[in-house]
């Protein structure tokens, strides 16, 4: 028996397989990106620079047309993002056409807009899994980071999930700014009776690399939160399920970020592009097929942008002659890019990549700097917003 | 809360609602969806958790797999299966 995780975000834990090589993989899940529309505006958000408006979005036939087409591809699972996806009033339609398929069908939400009547609708539907994101034990900073009052809502969302019978998993975005507070992050896992603790890293592109210095914690708040995680595994071993790996920016090898672009893993944006990672927007020289044009089948053999990365035949030395290429499959190319300049280059975070400097400066400075206002993540960047967190009246620095 | 699991062969073990069993045509194996990963059954594991469903206790499921491999040890089927599912019970896959 193997066990293969395959979440988006990048994990170290992906075992290499010999056997594989060049040859083209049979993918395991797509995300399923509904919406860009959010009532967060959490300044690591994931979602491009560049975000879709509603008037752009794709409708509920071109989403199951594509979920079925995904199954017939060989995708198992089908993980329901946004923005924030339960603002698409089609989503149970999506979840229950999905699951007649035979897919297995996770929402991933910030849970301030779900009733308990449409969660049971969900789970009426066939919804198998919920992972809600927590920005913070502390309400308050909960409520800055996120740019919205709906800690309290969270939490209650939290207890619906696990009351209707859905199996619960809590994704926190540590950084220097609350692992002070990841202990108590631990506890309150326990405490809402999650399954999972996803302990997430913010990386560097888009969004969150203008909030860099905000963000990036110092050597000894890693430490710290390395020796909590590690005493919780073993003390809630069969009780909490806890993901953690250590940042790229304090690591000495890139991770195999989405397991390998183009390999196990496709995203559909609320406009219908298909890409091979749900940052690759920000790799801007890439173009990108789109489900309403093309079958989802030719896009993951034939789309120029899973070509592009796939394999190993696009890396430089010292790359090319690693023996851990077929295991990080040359890291994030989307944080490369961002950092470097240069596509091809090889992930900053290896220890023996020309552009290690790009970590290790601003690491150096860690600390160091006084820590400056967020830049949040919004649709229309000249708009002022209402919400909280906003009403700053000094400019935040880039 | 979730408690702890220590199969024994009077259990009698099922999968929760999450974690799902099914083919998989495309790569022609038994499969378990569960949360964000997918467990890949090999030919020893197919047999076991086809022999799960919520009736059978575990000494049963030995007993038909001791019957199907006829001259492999029973205390080595034993050993093999609950191993096995301890492994998923570790994780919650594996309920009673």
């Amino acid at each position: 028996m193997s066990e293969l995780e395959i979440k988006q975000n990048n994990s170290s834990e992906v075992k290499p397989n010999a056997s594989v090589k060049e040859k083209l993989q049979i993918p395991y899940a797509v995300l399923c990106e509904l919406t860009h529309r959010c009532p967060l505006s959490c300044p690591y958000c994931s979602n491009p620079v560049e975000l879709e408006m509603k008037s752009k979005e794709i409708d509920t036939e071109t989403w199951k047309r594509a979920l079925s087409e995904a199954v017939k591809i060989g995708i198992l699972q089908a993980h329901f993002s946004g923005g924030e996806p339960t603002a698409r009033k089609d989503l149970e339609e999506l979840i229950q056409h999905a699951s007649s398929i035979g897919l297995y069908t996770n929402l991933i939400t910030s849970g301030v807009l779900i009733t308990e009547e449409r969660l049971k609708k969900f789970y009426d539907a066939g919804l198998d899994h919920v992972q809600v994101s927590i920005q913070d034990t502390d309400p308050e900073n909960s409520e800055k980071i996120a740019g919205y009052k709906g800690h309290a809502k969270k939490l209650h969302t939290c207890g619906l999930i696990r009351k209707v019978g859905l199996p619960l998993t809590v994704n926190a975005v540590m950084h220097r700014q609350n692992l002070h507070n990841l202990k108590s992050m631990i506890d309150l896992a326990v405490e809402l009776d999650a399954e999972r603790l996803e302990v997430a890293q913010v990386q560097y592109y888009g969004w969150a690399l203008k909030n860099q210095t905000a963000f990036l914690p110092t050597k000894e708040q890693l430490d710290n939160a390395t020796e909590i995680v590690e005493e919780a595994r073993v003390r809630l071993k069969g009780i909490l399920a806890i993901d953690y790996v250590v940042p790229d920016y304090y690591a000495k090898r890139p991770k195999s970020c989405m397991g390998g672009w183009g390999r196990q893993f496709l995203n559909i944006t609320p406009a219908g592009k298909v890409l091979p990672c749900h940052a690759a927007e920000s790799l801007n020289f890439l173009e990108f097929d789109n489900i309403k044009d093309k079958p989802l089948s030719w896009i993951w053999e034939n789309s120029d942008a899973f070509n592009r990365f796939r394999g190993t035949s696009w890396m430089p030395e010292p790359c090319q002659s690693c023996d851990r290429k077929e295991i990080d499959w040359g890291g994030c190319r989307c944080q490369a890019f961002a950092l470097t300049g240069n596509e091809n280059a090889t992930d900053p975070t290896c220890e023996f990549s020309p552009y290690r400097n790009v970590l290790d400066e601003p690491l150096s400075n860690v600390g160091k700097e006084e820590i400056p206002e967020f830049i949040y993540r919004k649709i229309n960047v000249r708009k002022p917003l209402n919400g909280i967190g906003h009403n700053s009246n000094k400019s935040p620095k880039s | 809360m979730t408690e702890l699991l220590t199969l024994n062969e009077e259990h009698i073990p099922k999968l929760p609602r999450h974690a799902k069993l099914r083919f998989d045509e495309a790569r022609k194996k038994w499969i378990i969806n569960a949360p964000e990963r997918v467990f890949e059954l090999d030919e020893i594991a197919s047999e076991i958790i086809q022999l799960v469903n919520g009736e059978s206790s575990i000494n049963v499921i030995i007993d038909a797999l001791c019957d199907k491999f006829e001259g492999a040890p029973r205390e080595v089927i034993s050993k093999d299966t609950l191993s096995m599912l301890q492994s998923l019970a570790d994780k919650g896959f594996v309920i009673i």
